[in-house]
């Protein structure tokens, strides 16, 4: 305090106190905003450890409430549940057809939405936006009185119909802004070079936002396997991996679950791992051509 | 002639591009929406079916029948976005300004439960705070909780199970809008003999109130529609209005409650986004003047 209230002739004063004391106060900040942080990580990873820990848990019966003891047989039969390994199949099947119409579909409309400026532009941004901003229950709900009315039974397809409509907007707002980030002259240097407005697309833009396209194709795959609220409400009698799970609750999750979560977890560290290590590679390789 | 029709095509192509998913998004979000209106306002019963004939009675019992609900779903939502705010702040400030060449490392760690289903999770937090679990017979040694007090089932433990299950989703933009911060902008406040603390209230803040907006938003909004949370860890004394929407449409087949009880809910949340944009819009003006 009496460091700033000093006039600013004495400045030798100030760069003489100034940096030792505030670098004692900084790191003393910086301390216990890490400790903050790593507390707070903990906490998101508490329940994921038990997930872990309960795949190998040894349960007599069927309930996988508390801790009995190690063994490994889970994990050596990981789809014996018959109705499980049938829920994993249809969240398999719903994501992937999902996910391939949902980054379709928004991919082009990122483009129209980013690339041309036309009459309506602010309202259809608008439009897009909205599912992000309504609750998941009021989507389900809302899609369940549609189909009602309709008399549409209630199945795979309503599931597949729900999940294009919420992970549309997701992959509208990933690609767009990919798009944002690009430099329109590269296309319209091919376009003046006599390239359709086909062959632009096909040879420029698209591999320019490819990175854009998969992000949010694995968004998208993401928020489809893991949907339970708007799935819950139009699936009829499928069952999906979450609404398994959620059943399951009352007589304790089977500890097939817990082994499938815990695989899919591992698989997803090792391709990241595996995908910084590729990146640091060709960083590398850069680095020693560029020399 | 040729620059006509080229002209021509080049306003039509954009509708081309928008037109599938823009007509999927019309089909299967905003007529099940106008449709769900049309369906609050009949009356009936599940054997003879529903009619429609302007009922807003169904409004008025709605709202007298399950305002207890409404009130639990957003003050068990408010609660939770204060609460991930205090958690998340720190962290994103920490990761932000002073993780170095951890920064990716603990980004990463906060997606990563993203690949542990949302249900399972919460199943998870069931057996950490079940009744004979670990937690609870630790916190009973200690005197925290009384012989025969619980964690599970009560309003603790499912706005607990809320902050938990929506944090990332407050960091994340928190994170974005600090990482954004050009520090030397803060230097610059401090050279002219703002203190940390003033410096921090007048830059950082104003310049972090983005991602506050955003980050309370996706949490907020999802968690005043979640009904996972209140019906794995509570009971039906803590059940929101997500429970009694989804208990209504899958259960006991009331759909016109149901759909003025959507209606009410979102009409409640565009009021409470409008409102809070312009309480932070006017502050981030003030502050600007000042």
């Amino acid at each position: 305090m009496a460091v700033e209230a000093a006039p600013a002739v004495a400045e030798p004063v100030v760069t003489a106190q100034r940096p030792s004391r505030d670098r004692r106060i900084d790191r003393g900040r910086s301390w216990v905003l890490g400790i903050w942080s790593a507390l707070a990580l903990l906490y998101l990873f508490i329940p994921i450890f038990v997930v872990v820990l309960f795949s190998f848990n040894n349960p007599k019966g069927r309930f996988n409430f508390t801790w009995q003891g190690f063994t490994l047989d889970h994990w050596k039969h990981p789809f014996s549940n018959p109705d499980l390994a049938s829920a994993m199949e249809n969240s398999f099947l719903i994501a992937v057809i999902a996910t391939a119409i949902a980054t379709t579909l928004g991919t082009f409309m990122a483009m129209a939405l980013v690339r041309y400026g036309f009459r309506g532009r602010s309202v259809v941004d608008f439009f897009v936006f909205l599912p992000l901003s309504t609750p998941e229950v009021v989507i389900g709900a809302a899609l369940l009185a549609l189909f009602l009315t309709m008399n549409v039974n209630t199945g795979f397809t309503t599931i597949v119909i729900a999940h294009v409509m919420f992970t549309v907007s997701y992959v509208v707002v990933t690609v767009k802004a990919r798009l944002e980030g690009m430099d329109r002259h590269i296309e319209e240097a091919a376009m003046d070079l006599g390239a359709t407005e086909w062959t632009t697309f096909r040879k420029v833009t698209l591999p320019m936002i490819l990175p854009g396209v998969a992000a949010a194709a694995l968004l998208a795959a993401a928020i489809s396997v893991d949907d339970y609220v708007i799935t819950s409400f139009n699936a009829g009698q499928t069952v999906t991996f979450p609404l398994f799970i959620f059943g399951a609750t009352r007589q304790g999750v089977p500890a097939e679950v817990n082994v499938l979560a815990t695989a899919l977890l591992l698989i997803v560290l090792v391709l990241m791992g595996l995908n910084v290590a590729l990146q640091r590679r060709l960083a590398r390789r850069d680095a020693a051509r560029t020399a | 002639m040729l620059r006509l029709s080229l002209h021509r095509r080049r306003q039509l192509l954009p509708w081309v591009f928008l037109g599938p998913g823009l007509t999927w998004l019309i089909v299967f979000f905003a007529i099940p929406l106008v449709n769900q209106l049309n369906v609050s306002l009949q009356t009936g019963d599940p054997e003879t079916g529903y009619v429609f004939n302007w009922a807003f009675s169904t409004y008025s019992n709605a709202i007298s029948d399950y305002h207890e609900q409404f009130v639990r779903s957003l003050g068990y939502s408010a609660a939770a976005t204060v609460l991930d705010f205090a958690i998340a702040f720190p962290l994103a400030y920490f990761i932000a300004f002073k993780a170095g060449r951890w920064k990716n490392f603990m980004l990463l760690l906060i997606i990563l439960p993203f690949f542990v289903s949302y249900v399972l999770r919460t199943v998870s937090w069931q057996l950490i705070l079940a009744d004979n679990g670990f937690v609870v017979d630790r916190l009973r040694d200690v005197g925290l909780v009384g012989g025969d007090g619980r964690l599970l089932a009560t309003r603790t433990a499912v706005i607990a199970g809320i902050t938990y299950n929506f944090l990332p989703f407050m960091a994340l933009p928190l994170y974005v809008s600090l990482e954004k911060i050009d520090k030397r902008l803060i230097e610059a406040a401090t050279d002219l003999y703002a203190s940390r603390a003033t410096a921090f209230r007048k830059v950082t803040l104003p310049l972090a109130l983005p991602g506050i907006f955003a980050g309370s938003l996706l949490t907020f909004i999802p968690a005043c529609g979640d009904f996972i949370n209140a019906a794995l860890l509570g009971t039906p004394r803590q059940y929101m209005i997500g429970n009694v929407i989804q208990n209504k449409y899958l259960v006991i087949q009331d759909y016109p409650s149901a759909a003025a009880l959507s209606f009410i809910l979102m009409t409640f949340i565009l009021i409470g986004i409008f409102l809070y944009a312009r309480v932070l819009g006017a502050r981030n003006l003030t502050e600007a003047a000042i």
